[in-house]
């Protein structure tokens, strides 16, 4: 989803601005009910025995990530940004992919090992 | 003195000043719960069997919270498109129900679900002593199926004053449903519905227990970061509440006036705070609450 465009102050193109918004707010009620449904979903399936807890916890972050990505990607804007903030996450990712990647060394400790 | 690019984009940026601004705060932030879930991660790996708790969370109260969450995540990009389409009295409607749907979440966390933890007690009975409470605990049925073993008994502490009195010998817990029926295969997971602690009260001699602790952060490893990481989330919704109460009130209307886009931009980047803020609790829903 686009992102709506800068207002115009001429009233004619304000009227076909504000009729763009428009389509952009059923948009916004429509991941805002996805995201009600997701909510169910990852409670319905936790009761659901997929074998073990590990299968359990895979499946609601699974969710859980679909989820952050509909909010990331529609109510943050993030489907269509300007470059500068994409880089700014790429440096974030990196950072908290190296934060998790401590977690994993220290706890399986492979040198040690 | 004029601030630089509220409305209008910085050449070099591409953007207006406050947008990256945003940006880089939410990216510290990123850095800052990344290293709570880290902790969180290494400590569940770590717990030894038992010891990390399932089904102590009132999950109707949490889903009906997420709920909330999300609606207000709704209502506040509505708020920020009722602005672009210069409505402000959509905008303020939208605002409100935003500043309300805040309120609810914090309210139930911190007069619902936070002070029932404190009352709920937690007993774990000491490793040679875990044969002699058999009948609360199931676990002679449990190591058959392969399941982990429990290692503690919880409800409600009929005799508070045991936890002081030292000539008081034992403690009488009114025990959790799952004590009472613990070998039944329906007690095997936790329920959807919260089932508060029963008349069936326990009799629990003090030289068998290892410690007693009511559900706060010093119960375990779990509460602990349940609590530092709600904690921190409930004061993310906090802030939150703060600033848009600034955004609703007419001192807001003022700036409208003035310059609406301005306005427009301001509610932007507050709600790239809040949506943030919800994106984190999409995580801690189904990691504290549900697995």
């Amino acid at each position: 989803m686009n992102n709506p465009p800068d207002i115009s102050q001429d009233p004619a193109e304000h009227e076909e601005y504000a009729h763009g918004i428009q389509k952009h707010v059923k948009g916004y009620l429509m991941v805002g009910a996805a995201l009600i449904v997701c909510t169910a979903l990852t409670v319905g399936l936790s009761y659901v025995n997929f074998g073990s807890p590990k299968a359990n916890i895979i499946v609601a972050l699974l969710l859980a990530a679909f989820k952050v990505s509909l909010v990331g990607a529609v109510f943050m804007h993030l489907a269509a940004e300007k470059k500068l903030i994409y880089r700014v996450l790429i440096f974030t990712g990196f950072f908290v992919l190296a934060l998790f990647w401590l977690t994993y060394l220290a706890w399986y400790n492979p040198i040690v090992r | 003195m004029e601030i630089p690019y509220t409305i209008s984009t910085r050449p070099d940026t591409g953007l207006w000043n406050a947008k990256i601004g945003i940006w880089l705060f939410l990216a510290s932030e990123v850095m800052l719960f990344g290293g709570l879930f880290s902790a969180y991660i290494f400590l569940r790996l770590d717990a030894q069997p038992g010891e990390w708790p399932h089904g102590l969370l009132n999950v109707p109260v949490g889903t009906m919270n997420t709920a909330i969450l999300i609606m207000s995540s709704v209502t506040v990009v509505l708020a920020w498109a009722a602005l672009k389409m210069r409505r402000y009295r959509a905008y303020w409607w939208y605002m409100l129900a935003t500043i309300m749907c805040g309120i609810i979440f914090l309210v139930v966390k911190l007069y619902y679900e936070w002070p029932q933890k404190f009352e709920h007690y937690g007993i774990f009975i000491k490793p040679g002593a875990l044969e002699k409470y058999e009948r609360y605990l199931g676990n002679n049925r449990r190591t058959e199926k392969g399941m982990e073993p429990r290692i503690e008994i919880s409800g409600h502490l009929h005799n508070p004053e045991a936890l002081k009195d030292p000539n008081v010998k034992e403690y009488e817990i009114g025990l959790d449903p799952v004590f009472v029926d613990p070998n039944n295969p329906a007690n095997d997971r936790p329920h959807f519905l919260y089932a508060p602690p029963t008349d069936h009260i326990a009799k629990i001699e003090k030289e068998d227990v290892e410690r007693i602790d009511s559900f706060g952060p010093w119960h375990s490893a779990y509460f602990a970061s349940y609590f530092t990481i709600t904690g921190l989330h409930g004061a993310h919704v906090l802030a939150g509440v703060l600033v848009f109460i600034y955004m609703w009130l007419p001192v807001s209307k003022k700036l409208y006036q003035r310059n609406p886009e301005h306005l427009a931009n301001r509610v932007e980047v507050c709600g790239l705070f809040w949506h943030f803020v919800d994106l984190v609790w999409i995580f801690v829903f189904p990691l504290f609450y549900l697995l």
